[in-house]
Parts: structure tokens; sequence; C-alpha cells
């Protein structure tokens, strides 16, 4: 969402067998190469309660600042606290985080209204793009940071009514409502860019024999969309949920940055790059940026690569 | 060419719509949102009389769509209202000089995205196949996907602290002919390297595609057949075609651009006006974040609409708007 649209434009994905591009994936080691480094920063952040050494409030007092060791083996920050375990803590805020908006900003509301702008035209396409384009054309950290100040204390107060109950309220105080927040901007924006691209997809498809034949055999609307044009979105779906991953992840970071994302007590990627970049810091204790800074670099870089390669794999006509 | 005028026009009737829902939003948000612009002003220990005078004076008591009417109004008038912060101070007199200092790095950050990004585009174009062209094109990707955040104090870390070749940060203006140019000085070098490295990628990958449709085409094959030394065929025939479709994007590179400076501002202390925003919505300075809003999103739907009509008249074939049926 953040990203200019210098992209080159995909193209027209033919369905490829799935058989043929899981293998033709398979033979790109570098994708495989990414796809393990996202699996294995994703399964550290949802396992962090079993993979963290630490808590990730845990202090060492006397222990600040350390270097590597045995015990903490990417050394510890200010607090001394465990980088290793404030690191795997920190992915379990960005992967809920990115999961959570693009399961239902980009899949439920950008598939839905790309298919149904593309399918329907007229009127519905103009007010839906047009709706897209307010969103595009408005500076989205600028509007993030409008919403998620602005609804912050409304959304508390919302939460703060479920703080008795049993398991609601143990949810509240482990930091909900800061989760639910950014993720609900997230996914306020994350559905314009894959809404456009399968927009622009279905526009050629709907023309297609096929569709022609299911409208002619009497199929309803609803049936055509998911029936016979989602399946032929499937790919693009695919590459662009791999690439929003990513864009939403660095959104999040840049949102916990700037101190309006998961705030204190959870450790987020954000916040601890923010931390580690204060010149008096970065003089004298660098790892406090470096621990967070390398592996950020290597789950957006690694989703980009991969992203590319099922892009290349999906689309058999370009080469 | 039929196709053009028309959809033009009803791109620009949809325009004022796009930017009244942007106006509206944001000016919801600003006015519903938590913290008070007068209290801010006032400190913590304000009398509650002279806020309320205030408050009247600035009319932030009228109802929600009599004090956005009157916005508008004063904005359809050239007006962009009045800053809190900067006590009385119209928003245009200082949100043009803020924009100056942007719009001088951010050129220059843009210049320096295409200047890299399309040689190294034809050149991984020319290497389809070999192990350049990857490697090319993730170099860049690479810098595309860290957050500027990240790039920003690795940079300084890098060249401020270990090697202590360029300040950490900093703007000095010089006076050029009475204008105030502040990209003259080697503060700007690091700004400028941090805001136009995640960019290049874009423009590379694009131009990489440019160059392999180009490269396929009879005419390259006719000037390579017809004995052309390799330089000239692709400098002439090859590097003129794909650049043509290039032009589009300059637009909205240039916008996108705005969005990295607020990190870039910050982190270097440069006045700008992505600084200037991030102040305003701390302070819920209401008139400043409406003034930065519209003319951001005016920008971008000008740069839109630009874009669709120099692509519509450069390849005919690209379908204008989505409704009806298929011509």
């Amino acid at each position: 969402m953040a990203e200019l649209v210098l992209e080159e434009p995909m193209e027209e994905a033919r369905p490829a067998l799935g058989a043929t591009a899981l293998r033709r994936l398979l033979r790109k080691r570098l994708a495989m190469v990414c796809l393990v480094v996202i699996l294995v920063i994703y399964l550290a952040g949802i396992l962090a309660p079993l993979v963290a050494p630490y808590g990730y409030n845990k202090q060492e007092l006397d222990n600040a600042f350390a270097g590597p060791s045995l015990a903490h083996p990417l050394g510890t920050d200010r607090l001394g606290r465990d980088m290793l375990s404030r690191v795997i803590w920190a992915s379990q805020t960005t992967v809920i985080i990115s999961a959570a908006a693009i399961c239902t900003g980009g899949l439920v509301l950008g598939v839905g209204l790309g298919l149904l702008a593309g399918y329907a035209g007229g009127w519905v396409d103009n007010l839906i793009m047009r709706v897209a384009d307010a969103f595009f054309a408005l500076p989205d950290i600028l509007l993030l940071l409008l919403i998620t100040a602005t609804v912050r204390p409304r959304v508390e107060d919302l939460f703060d009514k479920f703080k008795s109950w049993p398991v609601a309220g143990g949810l509240v105080g482990a930091g909900a409502p800061d989760y639910f927040l950014v993720f609900g901007a997230l996914a306020l924006f994350g559905w314009v860019g894959i809404a456009r691209l399968i927009r622009s997809q279905v526009l050629s498809l709907r023309e297609s024999d096929y569709v022609l034949a299911a409208r002619a055999s009497g199929a309803s609307m609803g049936r055509i969309l998911a029936r016979h044009l989602l399946p032929n979105v499937g790919n693009i779906i695919i590459v662009s949920v791999t690439f929003s991953l990513g864009a939403m992840a660095g959104t999040e970071i840049m949102l916990s940055w700037l101190g309006i994302g998961i705030t204190y007590p959870h450790p987020s990627f954000g916040g601890m790059i923010y931390d580690g970049s204060e010149l008096s810091s970065l003089r004298a204790h660098p790892h406090l940026l470096l621990v967070p800074a390398t592996v950020v670099a290597l789950l957006l870089f690694a989703f980009n690569l991969l992203g590319d390669a099922l892009n290349d794999v999906l689309s058999p006509r370009r080469r | 060419m039929q196709g053009i005028l028309p959809f033009a026009v009803r791109r620009l009737v949809w325009a004022p719509f796009v930017l009244l829902v942007v106006s509206l939003a944001t000016f919801a948000l600003g006015r519903f949102g938590p913290g008070d612009p007068v209290e801010t002003l006032q400190g913590q220990y304000h009398n509650p009389e002279v806020v309320e005078r205030i408050r009247h004076e600035r009319g932030l008591d009228d109802p929600f769509f009599v004090q956005y009417g009157r916005y508008m109004w004063d904005v359809a008038h050239g007006d962009l209202g009045t800053s809190f912060t900067y006590t009385g101070v119209p928003v245009k007199d200082i949100i043009f000089e803020k924009m100056w200092v942007t719009i001088q790095y951010n050129l220059v950050a843009l210049l320096i995205i295409f200047a890299i990004g399309i040689p190294a585009g034809i050149w991984a174009a020319l290497k389809q196949g070999t192990w350049q062209d990857p490697l090319t094109i993730s170099t860049f990707l690479f810098f595309r996907s860290v957050p500027v955040l990240v790039i920003i104090p690795v940079l300084q870390f890098i060249f401020a602290l270990k090697l202590g070749w360029l300040p950490s940060g900093g703007w000095v203006e010089r006076d050029i002919l009475g204008l105030k140019i502040g990209i003259l000085d080697k503060r700007i070098i690091m700004p400028i390297l941090a805001l136009s490295l995640p960019g290049i990628a874009g423009v590379a990958r694009l131009m990489r595609a440019l160059t392999l449709q180009v490269l396929d085409e009879d005419f390259v094959r006719t000037a390579r057949a017809k004995g052309l030394r390799e330089v000239v065929v692709i400098s002439r025939h090859v590097a003129r075609n794909a650049l043509l479709p290039m032009t589009t994007i300059v637009g909205f590179a240039l916008v996108g651009l705005l969005g990295g400076s607020l990190f870039v501002e910050s982190l270097f202390g440069i006045p700008g006006i992505g600084q200037f925003t991030w102040k305003a919505v701390l302070n819920s300075d209401y008139d400043v974040i409406m003034a930065v809003t519209l003319i951001t999103a005016t920008a971008f739907i000008v740069a839109n609409l630009v874009t669709d009509i120099v692509y519509g008249f450069i390849d005919p074939r690209v379908r204008l708007g989505g409704g009806g049926p298929r011509y």
C-alpha cells in the first residue's frame, strides 16, 4: 500500500497447472531460501511463548548493554532484556497484525471489491474505483496517523467494557486494543492495491467465452464471480498477497516507530529500531539497532524475492 | 485517439468527488480526534475563559458542517486557514516555504533514481539469462524492501559515526539569485541517498521489462541485421522506444517520495514539509493538516490524470476507463 506505482505491470496471469507451478517454484533455490526465512520468522513469532528463552520484559539491570554471550546470543538492551527474546516477541506482533490485515482487508475486501468492480462495470465500478483513488491519493502515513490517534480512545473505551470478562479481560490486558487499532487501520488501506489488480484482470476475463457460456446458461452473478472468475484470478491473489504481507509488515513497523502502533510494554520492531537509532546509542551500542534491523531487512527482502519468484512461476507467458 | 477526450472529462468530473471525500474524512478525523489545539497552545494551566474566547474567535464552537463549509469556502478563495502553533500565521505563508525545502531535495533524489534506474534496467535486460540480471535487480530490490527508517540510521552509523565523512544531519541554506538553496551542502548527501535508494528498484524493473519487450521487436532485428553496432542499436532503437512509457511514472514517483520525507526529515533534522506535518498532527493543528492533505491529494489526482492521458496518447491500445462492454 505504501508503494509507488512503479511496479512493472503484472502480466496477465494464465492459470498454470498447480503442480507444474509448484515444481517450477521448487527449482528456484533463492525462492526456497526466502520461503524458509519467512517460515522461520513466522513460526518463531507464532510460537514465541515456547521458543523465546526469556520473557520480553525480563530485566537484568546488572547485565545491561551486554554483547553476545551464551546466555544471551544477541546481547541485551539498556534494561538488560534479552535481545533474541525481544526480537522473537516483536515478530509475533508483526505476524499477527500483517496476517490479520491481509485476511480481512486484502482477501475479503480487496478480492471482493475487485471482482465486483471488474464484473459489474458501470457506476458500481466507477464508485468503487473512485473510492480506491481517494484512498490512494491520501498520504497514507498521514491518514494512518490521524485514524489511530482519533479512534484510539474510542476503541479503548469499547474494550474497557470487556475488562471484567474472563477470557476477553486477559486479552485487553495483553494489549488487544492496540492490535485491533493497527490492524484495522492497515486493513482499511490494504484492499486498494489488490482490488485494482483483480479488477483489471476481471475486465478482460469477463469477455471470455466461458463466462459468456455461464451467463447464457443462466448462472447468477454471484455464481459467475465465485465459480468462474475467482479461480482464474487465483494466481494474482497469491502473488499480491505475498507482496502485501511484506508491505503490511513494513507499514506496521513504521507505525510503531512513530509511536502509534503497538506500544509499551510489548516489543515491536519499530519501537526497537527507534530506541536503537538515537545517535548516542548508535555510537556506543550499535547492536541495539543492528539486531532488529537485520531481522526486518531479511523478512521484507524475503517477501519481495518470493513474490517475484511466484510471479515468474505463475505467469508462464513472461520470461 | 477518440477515446481520450471523453475519458479525460469523465476523470475530471470525478476528481472533485475524490477531493471532497478526502477533505471531509480528514476534517472529521481532525475535529473528532483527541487533543484540542487551543489547549495545546495555552499549556497545561490555561485560563478557561481565554480558551473559550479563542475557540469562539476561531469558530471552533460552531456545528461541524458549518466549520467544514467555511473552511472549504476559504480554500476555494485561496485561503488555507491559520496555524495554531505558529500563532496566527496564515498556513499558506509557512507551507510553501516548507514545501520548497522538501521539493528541492526530492527533485534531486528523483533525478538520481532515474539516472541509476534506467541504465540499470537496460543492463539487466541485456544480461537476461545470466547471473548479472537477477543480481542487479535483487540488489536494488533489497533497498526497496528495507524500510527507510532502517536505512537511515545504518547510513548514519556508517558514514557519520564510523567513517566520519559526513555530518549526521542538518540543513544549511545558501542564497543564490534570491532563492534559498539547501542542496549545495554535503549535509544533504545522506538524506538524498536514503530517499533515492528505495526508489531505484521500481524504475529499474520497469525499464527492464520495457526493454525486454522492445528487444523482441522486428525493427531491432532489422537494425542488427543491417550491421549497426550494438551500442547504436541499444541507444537509438531500443532505449528510445523503451523510454517512452517511462515518462508516465515521473509524476507518481515524485508524489511517492513525499511519503518517505517524513522519516528522512525527522531523522536528519531537515525543516521540510514532512517534519512540519508530523508536528501538526502531534499538536492537532487542524488547518495545517487539512492544507497538506488537500495539496498532496490534488497533486496525486493531477499526476494520475496526466499519467492516464499521456499513456493513452503514447499507446492507444490501452483501454481507457472500465464501464460498458468491451469495444
